[in-house]
């Protein structure tokens, strides 16, 4: 399955993900990108409109997991461990989000994640997070959750 | 002369009011149903159960990101309540110039780290903060969530809050 399509699926599919209007934008394996439109509900400070940081926390965490599901090696599901988020600075009132984050690193059981969200101003990050999450590494010569088969890793030896 | 006792009614009215207009006024709040039960200068959070809080359907558990909402919201009302709870008691802040709109300032999240402890379930969920150490500038809080069972929290968070520059809580005429 292409990773993008992976990536749609999966935010679809979280129904809370929808309720906030969390999008995919683009999936390559170990990264994907997550957009969230402004939205008033979302607010966190009435007085200048600026969204709340729970709602960046959460196109964070969904961005992260994703990124964990389109890791190669992905072989099932995935939950968060730990998640630190930082705020940089506050998100320009009426503008969208988008946030993209890479699986850096996978062991058997543990996936670890970084993530960064924007608003249109692309040069300096809203917030950033880093965590760890569960993860289910794909048996040798078995299919990932996209669909690709684990080569052995003697593949090509007697 | 001893001075007479506020009746009871007056007291929680206005810590009652004060309350709510610091909640009510933030759409996000309301838009996850975040309400606070006051016991005292005490704060619990409360999160009803609602589908659009799922996360993982399969499970069914509540979305990682709503349960770190959820922490950071109790975490920044339980500051800001602390925050205005001397205020509010010694006359200073009048609970009408809050709920007519004149909120005090929130403070405002540097960072926070979520440990996820347990899945949350289709459930309601519960949540206290703890002020860590709230100075001039920043302010340290640890909060805890859990839903049926107090001893098994579902997830815990500490963060740093830059807290508002000055904090004389704004009020309608000054």
């Amino acid at each position: 399955m292409n990773l993008t399509e992976l990536a749609r699926q999966f935010s679809e599919s979280l129904p809370h993900a929808r309720a906030l209007g969390i999008r995919a934008v683009t999936g390559t394996p170990g990264t994907v990108t997550f957009a969230l439109p402004y939205d008033e509900r979302f607010i966190g400070d009435p007085a200048t409109g600026i969204l709340a940081g729970g709602v960046i926390s959460t196109l964070l965490d969904t961005s992260c997991g994703a990124s964990v599901l389109s890791h190669p090696l992905c072989g099932g599901t995935t939950a968060t461990l730990d998640l630190r988020i930082d705020y940089m600075r506050a998100a320009t009132p009426g503008q969208g989000l988008r946030a993209e984050a890479e699986c850096y690193h996978v062991t058997r059981s543990v996936a670890f994640v970084r993530a960064r969200a924007w608003d249109e101003d692309g040069d300096s990050p809203v917030a950033t997070a880093a965590g760890a999450f569960t993860f289910q590494m794909v048996e040798e010569g078995q299919l990932n959750i996209a669909g690709q088969r684990r080569p052995y890793s003697d593949a090509g030896q007697v | 002369m001893k001075k007479t006792p506020e009746p009871v009614q007056v007291i929680k009215q206005r810590r009652d009011r004060a309350l709510a207009a610091m909640v009510d006024g933030v759409p996000y709040i309301r838009f996850l149903g975040i309400r606070f039960d006051r016991r005292g200068d005490e704060l619990t959070g409360i999160l009803p159960y609602d589908d659009k809080l799922i996360g993982n359907p399969q499970l069914p558990a509540i979305h990682g990101g709503v349960t770190a909402a959820f922490l950071e919201v109790t975490a920044v009302i339980g500051l800001s309540w602390t925050m205005i709870w001397q205020d509010l008691e010694a006359g200073r802040l009048d609970p009408d110039h809050i709920a007519s709109g004149a909120l005090p300032q929130m403070p405002k999240t540097i960072g926070l780290t979520v440990d996820y402890l347990r899945s949350g379930l289709p459930r309601d969920a519960y949540a206290r903060a703890f002020v860590l150490r709230s100075g001039r500038r920043y302010a340290s809080v640890r909060v805890e969530a859990w839903q049926d069972n107090v001893a098994r929290p579902i997830a815990q968070a500490s963060g740093h809050f830059r807290m508002p520059s000055a904090f004389t809580p704004r009020t309608r005429s000054a």
